[in-house]
């Protein structure tokens, strides 16, 4: 049996009475983001956890406290984040084709100071992560950004983002699966629908899953 | 399950709510549900329902409606004056409409949000292993949008066994709605604050903004300012008071968004978020702070005054 990791350390913290916040780490980091996926995993077939949300670098666990009590779950969350997490297996591969025409990308452009094609070419070579998946239903955190697209959010959020719609902001890149209010920056579209009301679970990213843009023709 | 209610005229945001859908939230779906689930699990309770099943949560303006057919209803959470063909129907307790009667509602008395329970649950779409509305994502419950004139409410065969009308809470035994004093425990976050941030928090009465609805509260008060590093998102819960970079809170509600990266200070417990459901825009409020123990002390309070109305 392998030893257990000695530099394993969680902070773990409540929210609440009925969740805690069990946190790997601070940093935008993939072997931490796997980490918090695995850990979710292994406290979601636990009888005593309702549901185990995986974020970046952290799990919110929400519990009945008729069932179990803050201290028992962080014990055991301790024990289960020291474990070795099992291979990560390569998350699903999913080819998103973009329209490289928002109409934000003038703006970037002149803010990293590149031309649009070179925008195109970045944004469209990396094979992303999605880190998380929530927010808004079928929303995807994907990164890291190259770090020459890095621009922080609009100062001003739009009251109303089309769905479909490729946003970048900061080391993220995204696509809104609903309209919805946004401060990203938009530089393209996609016809591929994200939110699946329909399918169980009704959306097309799950997290550790990978995605590859490639830009087509308006 | 047959009709057993027409909607004459839908108030001002009338939907269907269970308990909600927990196993949608790694989907980025809100969890949902009752904004009171004290106040929804006892309606069902007084009409022989099981605690979790649908309800009609009207907010702070009730519907119109009318009975196609005899049925057992209660109506419990805050006070929108309901009245029977013209004359004070019961709250808190069990009543008896016949084929062809009206109940309305009037002006806001006491809180914001009215439960009505059907003998046999109120029956809707179910999405996601659940028939609460999610108007974000059209789905569930009345086709996934508020109720409107002319729809007609659907409601499941009574279980079996006696119906019984008269089945009462008294007021002893409600969450101490009038109070408008929220506990809550510490956040991952608190700390963020200085020491005159936490007082604030503590000693100052703030109110429910007009930006308040089923996602959350914007909360008017003092400014709270917080210090530290930008956050990587992590998942949420209702009840957690966020503060973003303004420095003004936002208390999650029922339909919050499952991941964010503000600042949670606090987070009200879950004995208290029927009293926070009770507020509207304008209403005043306060923080107290508990710990886990007493916390579960409320919790356990509320479970049995439920407890006492079943059986």
């Amino acid at each position: 049996m392998p030893a257990p990791r000695s530099t394993t350390r969680v902070r773990i913290r409540p929210l609440g009475d009925t969740a805690l916040l069990a946190e790997l780490g601070t940093r935008l980091d993939t072997a931490l983001n796997t980490r918090a996926i695995a850990l979710a995993a292994a406290l979601k077939k636990r009888r005593d956890v309702n549901q185990a949300i995986a974020a970046y670098a952290s799990v919110t666990v929400h519990f009945d406290p008729e069932h179990t009590t803050f201290e028992a779950l962080g014990a055991a969350v301790k024990r289960l984040a020291a474990k070795r997490p099992p291979m990560a297996e390569p998350g699903r591969l999913h080819r998103i084709p973009v329209v490289y025409d928002g109409p934000d990308l003038e703006v970037v452009a002149a803010a990293v100071r590149l031309s649009r094609q070179q925008i195109v070419e970045i944004h469209s070579r990396p094979i992303y992560r999605v880190f998380l998946v929530g927010f808004v239903p079928g929303w995807g955190y994907l990164g890291p950004l190259p770090e020459e697209l890095a621009v922080p959010r609009r100062a001003e959020p739009r009251t109303l983002v089309p769905a479909g719609s490729v946003a970048i902001a900061g080391r993220q890149t995204g696509i809104y699966p609903l309209p919805s209010p946004g401060g990203w920056h938009l530089i393209g579209r996609t016809s591929v629908k994200l939110f699946l009301p329909d399918s169980d679970p009704p959306c097309l990213f799950r997290s550790g899953d990978r995605v590859k843009f490639f830009a087509v023709p308006a | 399950m047959t009709a057993a209610l027409r909607v004459e005229s839908p108030g001002l945001l009338t939907t269907i709510q269970d308990l909600g859908r927990p196993n949608a939230m790694s989907a980025g779906v809100s969890r949902g549900g009752a904004m009171d689930r004290f106040a929804h699990s006892a309606a069902n309770l007084m009409v022989g329902n099981d605690a979790g099943v649908a309800t009609l949560e009207c907010t702070l303006r009730g519907p119109h409606l009318v009975a196609e057919r005899a049925c057992l209803l209660a109506i419990t959470g805050g006070d929108l004056d309901p009245s029977i063909n013209g004359r004070p129907a019961p709250q808190w307790a069990g009543f008896f409409m016949s084929e062809g009667d009206h109940l309305t509602f009037d002006a806001r008395r006491a809180g914001a949000r009215t439960y009505i329970a059907i003998a046999g649950g109120v029956v809707g779409d179910r999405w996601l292993g659940s028939a609460s509305t999610n108007l974000m994502a059209s789905r569930g419950g009345m086709h996934g949008r508020a109720l409107a004139s002319g729809d007609m409410i659907q409601a499941g065969d009574p279980t079996e066994g006696p119906v019984v009308s008269g089945r009462h809470l008294d007021e002893g035994l409600r969450p101490a709605y009038g109070d408008q004093l929220l506990h809550v425990i510490a956040g991952p976050h608190l700390k963020r604050l200085s020491a005159t941030g936490r007082s604030l928090l503590f000693d100052s009465a703030f109110e429910v903004g007009i930006d308040a609805n089923r996602m959350g509260y914007r909360l008017n008060g003092p400014v709270l300012d917080a210090a530290g590093e930008e956050l990587l998102s992590f998942g949420l819960t209702a009840g957690a008071l966020q503060l973003p970079g303004g420095g003004r809170p936002i208390l999650l509600m029922a339909d919050c968004q499952t991941a964010g990266g503000y600042p949670v200070i606090a987070t009200v417990v879950s004995a208290a978020l029927p009293i926070a459901a009770q507020l509207a825009p304008g209403d005043e409020l306060r923080f107290a702070e508990t710990d886990l123990e007493g916390a579960l002390r409320m919790r356990r309070q509320t479970r049995a005054a439920l407890d006492s109305l079943r059986g």
